[in-house]
Parts: C-alpha cells; structure tokens; sequence
C-alpha cells in the first residue's frame, strides 16, 4: 500500500512541477484568444444592456427569483433610505454585504455585473491542471488506454473551451444582463474553485466561507476542496492518521471562522439578526412560490398542509445528502466531485435560475474525454434546448394569454430538470466507466474470447 | 299581584346581591355620586346655562317615559337612578342629491356619562345603551370603536360627500385604551365578538388584513392619542352586507324597530337601492364647551341612496311611503328628539320642488363647509302627525335640478396593466379648489400577495414630479402582514394628483385561494384624508342643540372641515395553480426527483462488470447433478 502511495505522489509531485511550466506557457500563448473572446462577450453585454430587451429579460422568472432578482436589490435599497430595514418585508433576501456592496457601486451596477463573469474565466486557466496527470501517468495504464487520455494539443484548449462555454451561454448572458446576483455567487463559487485548484487554503476557505453565507448550498463544497487539499498535500484519507485529522481539522477552522467573522460582520453593519430568517429561512422553507425553473414552486404550492414540513425536509435535504455517497465514491476525483456537486446544487435548490445551470455547464469542456462514454447526449441536449425555447412560449400562454394554465409550465420545468438529472447522472456514468477502462483496459474480452460489454451490477 | 310579588322578591334580590357583589354597592356609590353632579349641573343652572337646563328637562322627560313601563321597571330604577343619566335622540336627514337620486341618512345617538374604562368599577345597569356594546368596551378596554358596512359604492362625482363616509365592504378601526398590554390579542377577540353581535364575516379580520395607520385615523374623541400602537384598522372589502346584518344593528337601537325613526327601515326597501351603508361609532366625547364631564356617544348611522328617478316611471316625485313602504306615526317614546331634517338649500323659494305636509320650522346648519338650509319636522310634536296621525313626506320636482356639484376633493383609483405577473396601481386625487392648495393623507393597505415595489412609486400632479412630504411605509410579511403605505401629499389648486405604484402577484398554496379565484382578489380601498378649506367659516364652539349629522367631526379650527374619502376598493387576478392536481403534482415531481436519486444511487453502489452471459438452463441442470456426483462440471 505504501509503495502505491510512494508512486502516486512521485506521480503527482511530477504533474506539478510540470504544470508550472505549463501554465507560464499558457499564459503567453493563450492570451489573444482569450482577449478577443473577452471582448466579444462584453460587448454582447454592453449591447444588450443598452436594448429594450434588458427590461423584458430582467422580469423573465427563469433567469431571476426573489432571492438574486435586481428589482429587488433596488427595493431593499429603496427601504433602506426610508429608515426601513431591508428586512422587515418580504421582498428583500440579499445577504448584508450585497446591500453594502451596491449601496456604494449602485450606479455602477452594470459594469459590476459585466466584471462579474469574467472573473469566472479565470477559472478555466486552472481547470486543467488535474487533467495533465493523466498524461504523465500514461506509462502506468494500460496501453490501449492512450486513445482515452487527452493529448496535450486537447488539454491546451480546454480553458479556452470554458471560458466560451461561459461566457457565450445565453443563460450567463441572460441572467447577466438582467442583472441577477446570481453571476456575482457564481463569480465567488469560481474564486473558490480557482484558489482552490491554486492549492491556497486559507483563501479557498475564506472564499466558500462567502459562498455558503451567501446562498448556504455551496456548503456542500466542503468536501471536495477538503479532499483536493489532502491530495495535493499527500495526506491519505484514513481516519486513524492524525495528519489527515490535523488538516481537516485546519481546514474546517478556517472555513468556519471565516463564516462566523462574516456573519458577525453582517450583524454589526446592520445591528439586528433580522437578515438571517430572511434570507436563510427563506431558502429553506420556501414560503415564495414564483414559478420559477425548479421543482419546488409547483409542489409545494399543491402540497396538503399537513405533509408541508415533511416535504421541506426531504427536499432539503435531497441537497446536501449527496455530499456523503458522492465524496466517497470520488475520493480520488474532487474536481469531478466539485462539478457534481455544484449540479446537484443547481438542480435541487428552492430556487434555481439559469445562471446556476449555467455555472455548471461550464465545466462540461473539462470533460470533452467523457464524450465517448455520454450514453443519451444527444437525447438531453435536445430535451434541454426545446425546453428553453418553450419555457417563455408556455408562460406567455398561462399568464398573458390565458389560454394555458400553471400545468403546461409545470411540464416544462418537470422535463427541463429531468434532463439536467439525466445529463448530471450521465457524465458521472460517463466518468466512472473511463475509470473502469483506465484500469482494465478499453478493449475488454470475454470468457471466451469474444468481445465484452460492461454492465453496472 | 303577582306581578308584586315578582317585584318584590326581585329588591330581596337586587339588596342581598349588592351586599355579596361589591361591584353591585359600586353602583349605589354611583348613585351617590350622581345626585352630587346633579347637584352641580343646577348650580350651573343658576349661572344661566340654557343647555344644562335643556338637558335637565330631557332627562326628567324620559324618566317620566319610563314610569309607564312595567313595575319591576320601577323598582330597579327606584334603585339606580343612574340609570336616567342617559338619553337618546334620532334624527333622518333627507338630501334630494342633483344626479336626482334621494339621500336618506339616519342618525341614532345615545349618550351615557359613564366610564366603562375606569379602574376597579364595573358597569353592570344598563338602560338605553346596549348591554351587548357595553360588555364589550369594558373587556377589551376600547377607547374607541367604528365599524361599518356598506354595500354600494359611494360616488363622490355624482352625490357629494356623505356625512360619514364609509368604504364598500365592512371597516373596523379601533383605538385601546393604553393600558392593554397585549393589543392584538385583545383585536383577535373583539373581531371575533362583534362577528357575533353584527353577524358578520368579521372573524376573517386577522395580521393579514390589520394594519396600524400613523397618521390617517386619529381618534374622533376625546384624547388626543398618537400612539398608533394602540390602534387596529381594518376592512373587509369582499363583505356583502344584507338583512341578517340590519336585524342586529336595528336591535341596538332603544325602541328597536317598534317606533320612531326606525320604523322605517324595512330591509327589503333599504336593500333595493344604489347604495346602503351602516355604521356604529362608539367614542367618549364631552358633555359641555369645558369639558367637565365625559359621557360615552354611541352613533348610530345608516345611509341610504334611493334611486328613484329611474323607478319611479319618469315621474320625478318621492314620498316617504314610497322610499320605506312605511309612514311614521310616533317617535321613539325614549327619545330626547326625534326630528326629520329635509335639505332645502337649492330650493329657497320653492321653485325646484315642492314639500308637504309644509313646516313653519327652517334650521341652518353648517356641514361639510357649506351652510345648508333645511327643513325641519319634530316627531316630539303631536301636530306633525296631523289628522291621519301618520307622517308621510311627499316631494314634488318642479324644475330640473341644478348643475353637477363638483366636490373640493376626489378620488379614485384603478389597477393598470396586463397579464397575471405584474400590475401598477394607480390613485388619482383631485383638487377642485380653484385657488387653495392643501394637503391630504393617503393610506393604502395592500395585501401580501400584491408584493408592493416602493421604489417605483411615483407621486405627479400637473405633470410634475410631486414629491410626498412625509412617507410612512411598512412592507408586507408574506402571510402575516401587509403592506401599510401613507404618504402627506400637498395638492395644488385646480388639479389632478396621480400616485402610481408597480406590484408583483404572487402564486399562493392552493390552499389559500378563496373560492372562485379566478373572480379575483379584493384590495380595500384607500383612505383620503384631509383638513379642506372651508367655503364658510366653520362652528367651532360646542353646542348640545346641533343637528346630530354635523357634529360628528369634531372641528377645531374655522377655515377647514376635516374629509375623508374612499376609493374604489381594486379587484386583482393573480395566478392560479390548478386545483384538481395536488395528487398529481405530488407524484410527478417525487418521480423526477426519484429518477435523480435512482440514477446516483444506482452509480454509487454497483460497479462495472464484464456482462457474462448465463449458460442455458439444460446445463446448469447438468451441472448440478454432476455437481452432486462428484463430477466434474461442464464448462
């Protein structure tokens, strides 16, 4: 076992040094690209800023809910100048600091958000540098398992590759330019995975810190930074090490003393607790049910009262239960564990925007090596692309025409969602089997010779 | 004899009781106090006060109205002449209104000085104030009670102001008395007691629909309250008003519906006209221009809207028989005054319309910043009645009634836009005063499901931006309060104010719709509140020989009379889920969610295996008993 730890790290110490170079690399070579891809994006911003257009995308409810819409941003400082605490209503559920950051930047406010998702292209720069080990560890796999592993020409594109998958989508564009806090939580979420992949932990846990005191999900992403710092550190995950204890134990530190010294931030700016059941009980007990692209909407406003709590709980904690099978499973894997993770944030959360779909949908070029193991890709696309073309046809019908009631948009939040959960669970299917061929090599035979098929059991 | 006897055992019980209870020897002290003040008000008498006089002679006028009822009566009285400390006057005005319509507005008052509020006392003798009321103002300590209900909507263009206004719907507000500790405990029971005594939908008053105006309702009587944490307002605006709500009013009253005035309120004519409201107002006020003493005033109102033009086959003629299907006959025995007031101020020469019988009496009366003329019937008088002894006012148009009165202030209000997701309700106040600017108090009260965006809200007249001197703005709590948004606005002369704000429907539970939804939801109308400059210099002095229906405002200063208008209240769709579905519903999305969970767990738990295809079922049977003979298996 030591002697697989021993290669591992050697492995791995390798990987780093050569991503150092590679990353200097990168950043001389990769910058035209990325600047003329920098300006198209803003520009088509800029544009639809200045259009009639920005007012209709901003009332759309599937790119903002009460908890990120502008409209409400504007409110809570409309109250704030009366003497009114932002909290006292219901129309309010931004954290403290989002009121101190626009209170001052207000009348920048485009520009913030145009800023905004930028930052997240960051990201892509980074996301690459798990992906290389593969390719020094090719000596170690099988050989018909080269065709599996990226060649470095791929690798090289890869954070271009995101940065356009982000920047370009429409539903980044869209809920960018109806100005929905939601791009500056993802532009947090990106930080965090960016200081993370950085290997900084006293910044990533600082980072998730604001993450989960924003929008209390990104909890879940604990787990995968904490098993991505032990593996960087090579520290196994065995619960008699003491090593493994002591970084956990340093990490978690970090993180909730950075969430207790944002929290008691908040309270002092504000002086009251009233922002923690406005915007922590709102997004747990989901008592605003605005259509809105998720699944709880609906439901819970059909629900029979008294199975109202239960169904709260289950799905609640339909969220966060996850974390636990995932992270085992993945223990290896905590880039792809970020990934899954954040997906089922975005699908299963009270209130989900297309900026949170968005978010994870830019990691799927990191996993352009998956694409040969996608069992119904074209199926989901599909199901994803008519389901955004039909989620403003259906409620135009429902609320402006009348000819069409809550169920036809129901149908379409149903389908759209069962498609993410297909997508989400086909990439994990996807990265599984490329594990399982990694191993045991891509052509597999049978008994008797003839070739094999591989089943889950 | 036996009604001796009855009498008699009823003392025995009446002194044993007053020696148990010590809130019975309360009462004796009362009456000790009481021939104290008695003995005051004569002395008040010797310095020549002619209404101290007035209200003495009343007051014995009524005892002796008492004497002829029955013994036991008597002897309880003989007992507590506290009792005779109260009195009760009626009155109906009748307004011929220039859209042709008939006005009729009862008023009903009984005054009593006692104080329900007062530490350690209870009132337990009640004689010409409902018992039922009374109970009610001392248990829940209120200082001062209004409630109306009204269906029809008041059209301020077409009638002018009405003397007490009132909002379609039901509307409640009250003031505690400072001393309650827990004042929407104390709002939650005294909503759900005058549902019993008014038979009304009160009970649905709950946080939702209550909101605590600052500045739109101060108390009408005495004490100059300001702290608004001792007051509930709330409406009702769905509320559909109808007999079974007259009945109890009508029981209220002294005699009943049995004589006087109340006579005629035959629910089956008040109900088929254009407009019907009733309203009972409960304050302390003061007995006299010093305030030396303080009685309890229970008002109480029904306006009524005949439109007779257009039943009346053409003929623009209308009599009391016609409006009522009733004559008077007598008034009410235990009524101090009891008169009828016919408003003749645009008929001083009789040329418009003609009045029979005729009366000799005129009285003036300054109401609403207008000196009006009236007509004046006193029901106390037996030549009122005539030979027929019944009492049948007839008025004859003549001419065709004037212009249109365009009433100093106005307002209305309608929801703008379309769809189920957003809306902006607009509030349109006009200023009809050709050279005065003046300002007015607008109170909103929205309910949850409307979410209200106060950044947007915008105040214009004449085109230009009109900004709001004071704005008191309280958001809602999705399912415990409303919104509650006040603003002093000052208009000036001669114009339009529009106040526009934007709101976003909800989608509720299921659950929390009202039956038909798709009908809408009602908004309650806003309030209008404001000290309007007087055309003539207004009564500030007190006087106890007033008409009842210009006395109700209390007016503290010559050049404004105070008005209050309502507005339409708004009927709003929101969007509905559809409620034959919950079933449905439920297992689709669990289905989905179920998919999501199926599919991870699935990847969770198993692992990749090379598919090995199972041997036929012959050789496994094979294998088996070759397994049981020891011999080795086929492959």
């Amino acid at each position: 076992k030591t002697v697989c730890d021993l290669n591992l790290s050697s492995v791995l110490m390798n990987s780093n040094l050569v991503h150092r170079a590679d990353s200097f690399f990168l950043a001389t070579k990769m910058a035209a690209p990325l600047t003329l891809l920098l300006i198209v994006a803003v520009t088509i911003r800029a544009v639809l800023f200045r259009s009639s257009w920005a007012e209709l995308i901003s009332e759309r409810v599937e790119v903002v809910s009460p908890l990120n819409a502008w409209k409400r941003v504007v409110e809570g400082l409309a109250l704030l100048d009366l003497g009114v605490s932002p909290y006292s209503g219901d129309v309010f559920h931004e954290t403290p600091f989002m009121i101190y950051l626009f209170h001052f930047v207000v009348d920048y406010a485009e520009i913030v958000f145009m800023v905004s998702p930028d930052l997240v292209f960051c990201l892509s720069r980074f996301l690459t540098s798990l992906k290389q080990k593969y390719a020094l560890e090719s000596d170690r796999y099988p050989a018909d398992c080269l065709e599996l592993l990226r060649s470095p020409k791929e690798m090289f594109y890869i954070p271009l590759k995101v940065a356009m998958f982000y920047l370009l989508n429409p539903f980044t564009i869209l809920s960018c330019v109806a100005k929905s806090t939601c791009g500056l939580n993802n532009a947090i979420i990106a930080l965090f995975i960016l200081c993370t992949l950085k290997g900084s932990a006293l910044l990533s846990g600082i980072l998730l810190a604001l993450a989960t005191y924003q929008s209390i999900y990104p909890l879940t992403l604990f787990a995968p930074a904490l098993l991505f710092f032990l593996q960087r550190l090579y520290i196994p995950v065995n619960l008699r090490r003491s090593s493994f204890w002591f970084f956990t134990l340093q990490y978690a530190f970090i993180y909730v003393g950075s969430l207790v010294v944002i929290t008691g931030l908040s309270f002092f700016l504000l002086g009251s607790w009233d922002f923690i059941p406005s915007v922590y009980g709102f997004i747990f007990s989901v008592p605003d049910l605005t259509p809105n692209i998720g699944l709880f909407w609906y439901f819970f406003a059909e629900m029979f009262e008294h199975f109202r709590l239960f169904f709260i709980c289950v799905f609640q904690i339909n969220v966060f239960f996850y974390t636990i099978p995932l992270s085992i499973k993945l223990k290896e894997h905590p880039v792809f564990l970020i990934f899954m993770q954040i997906a089922i944030i975005s699908i299963f959360k009270s209130y989900p925007t297309v900026g949170d779909v968005a978010l994870y949908m830019a990691f799927l070029p990191a996993w352009s090596h998956l694409y040969r193991f996608l069992r119904n890709i074209f199926l989901v696309s599909c199901v994803l692309l008519a389901c955004s073309a039909l989620f403003p046809v259906l409620w135009h019908l429902w609320i402006y025409a009348g000819s069409a009631n809550s169920n036809f948009y129901y149908a379409i939040t149903l389908l759209f969602n069962f498609g993410q959960i297909l997508l989400v669970s086909d990439y994990f299917y996807a990265y599984l089997r490329r594990e399982h061929h990694l191993t045991h090599g891509l052509y597999l035979k049978k008994k008797d010779g003839t070739e094999a098929t591989l089943v889950l059991k | 004899m036996a009604a001796h006897r009855c009498g008699l055992s009823l003392v025995c019980i009446l002194i044993f009781s007053s020696l148990a209870h010590p809130s019975s020897c309360d009462t004796l002290e009362k009456a000790n106090d009481n021939t104290a003040e008695k003995r005051s008000i004569s002395e008040v008498n010797t310095d020549g006060s002619v209404a101290g006089e007035a209200l003495n002679e009343r007051q014995w006028q009524s005892t002796d109205a008492e004497v002829d009822r029955s013994d036991s009566t008597t002897h309880s009285e003989a007992l507590t002449p506290a009792a005779a400390r109260d009195e009760f006057q009626e009155e109906l005005v009748i307004r011929p209104l220039h859209s042709g319509d008939i006005y009729a507005s009862f008023q009903f008052r009984t005054l009593w000085d006692t104080d329900f509020l007062q530490e350690g006392q209870k009132v337990s003798h009640y004689r010409l104030f409902p018992k039922s009321l009374g109970q009610v103002l001392s248990k829940f300590s209120v200082r001062e009670l209004h409630i109306s209900f009204t269906q029809g909507f008041w059209r301020t263009m077409q009638w002018g102001q009405p003397f007490i206004p009132s909002p379609p719907g039901a509307e409640l507000w009250v003031w505690f008395h400072d001393t309650v500790s827990d004042v929407d405990g104390n709002w939650k029971e005294l909503t759900n007691v005058l549902s019993g005594i008014f038979c009304a939908s009160l009970n649905f008053i709950d946080l939702t629909n209550t909101v605590q105006p600052s500045a739109s309702f101060k108390p009408l009587g005495l004490g100059n309250a300001t702290d608004h944490r001792f007051l509930r307002y709330a409406t009702l605006p769905r509320e559909i008003v109808c007999t079974e709500n007259l009945t109890p009013w009508k029981k209220l009253l002294p005699c009943g519906s049995k004589a006087g005035l109340a006579v005629l309120m035959k629910s089956e004519k008040l109900f088929h006209s254009s407009f019907h409201s009733q309203a009972v107002h409960i304050r302390p006020i003061c007995q006299d221009e010093q305030c030396s003493s303080k009685a309890w005033e229970l008002r109480q109102t029904l306006n009524v809207v005949f439109d007779l033009h257009t039943s009346g086959q053409g003929k623009k003629e209308w009599s009391l028989f016609k409006m009522f299907s009733r004559t008077l006959t007598e008034a009410c025995p235990l009524a101090s005054s009891s008169k009828v007031y016919v408003d003749i101020t645009d008929n001083p020469e009789g040329e418009l319309f003609e009045l029979s019988p005729a009366t000799p009496l005129l009285g003036q009366a300054v109401v609403l910043g207008d000196r009006r003329t009236y007509s004046v019937y006193d029901l106390s008088r037996a030549e009122t009645f005539g030979q027929l002894r019944s009492f049948n006012l007839l008025l004859r148009w003549k001419g065709d009634s004037g212009d249109m009165l365009r009433p100093l202030l106005h307002a209305e209000r309608y929801v703008a836009g379309f769809g189920l997701q957003t809306g902006e309700i607009h509030t349109v106040i006009y200023n009809n005063h050709p050279y005065r600017a003046f300002p007015v108090l607008l109170m909103d009260s929205v309910p949850w499901y409307l979410q209200l965006y106060i950044h947007t809200l915008t105040v214009t007249s004449k085109s230009r931006d009109n900004k709001p001197s004071y704005i008191h703005y309280q958001p809602a709590k999705d399912r415990h309060r409303p919104h509650l948004l006040e603003m002093l606005i000052q208009l000036p002369p001669h114009s339009m104010t529009e106040v526009t704000v934007q709101f976003e429907r909800a989608l509720l539970k299921w659950t929390e719709y009202t039956p038909d939804p798709n009908h809408g939801f009602y908004v309650g109308s806003s309030v209008v509140s404001a000290l309007v400059p007087s055309m003539v210099a207004m009564r500030t002095n007190f006087t106890q020989d007033q008409p009842l229906f210009s006395s109700f405002v209390p007016v503290k200063e010559e050049s404004s009379y105070f008005v209050r208008v309502y507005t339409e209240p708004l009927l709003v769709n929101l969007p509905t889920p559809d409620f034959s579905m919950p079933y449905n519903v439920i297992c689709l999305t669990c289905t989905v969610v179920a998919v999501g969970y199926g599919s991870f767990y699935n990847l969770l738990t198993r692992t990749f295996q090379v598919d090995e295809p199972s041997p036929p079922l012959s050789k496994r049977l094979a294998n088996l008993i070759r397994r049981m003979r020891g011999v080795p298996l086929l492959t």
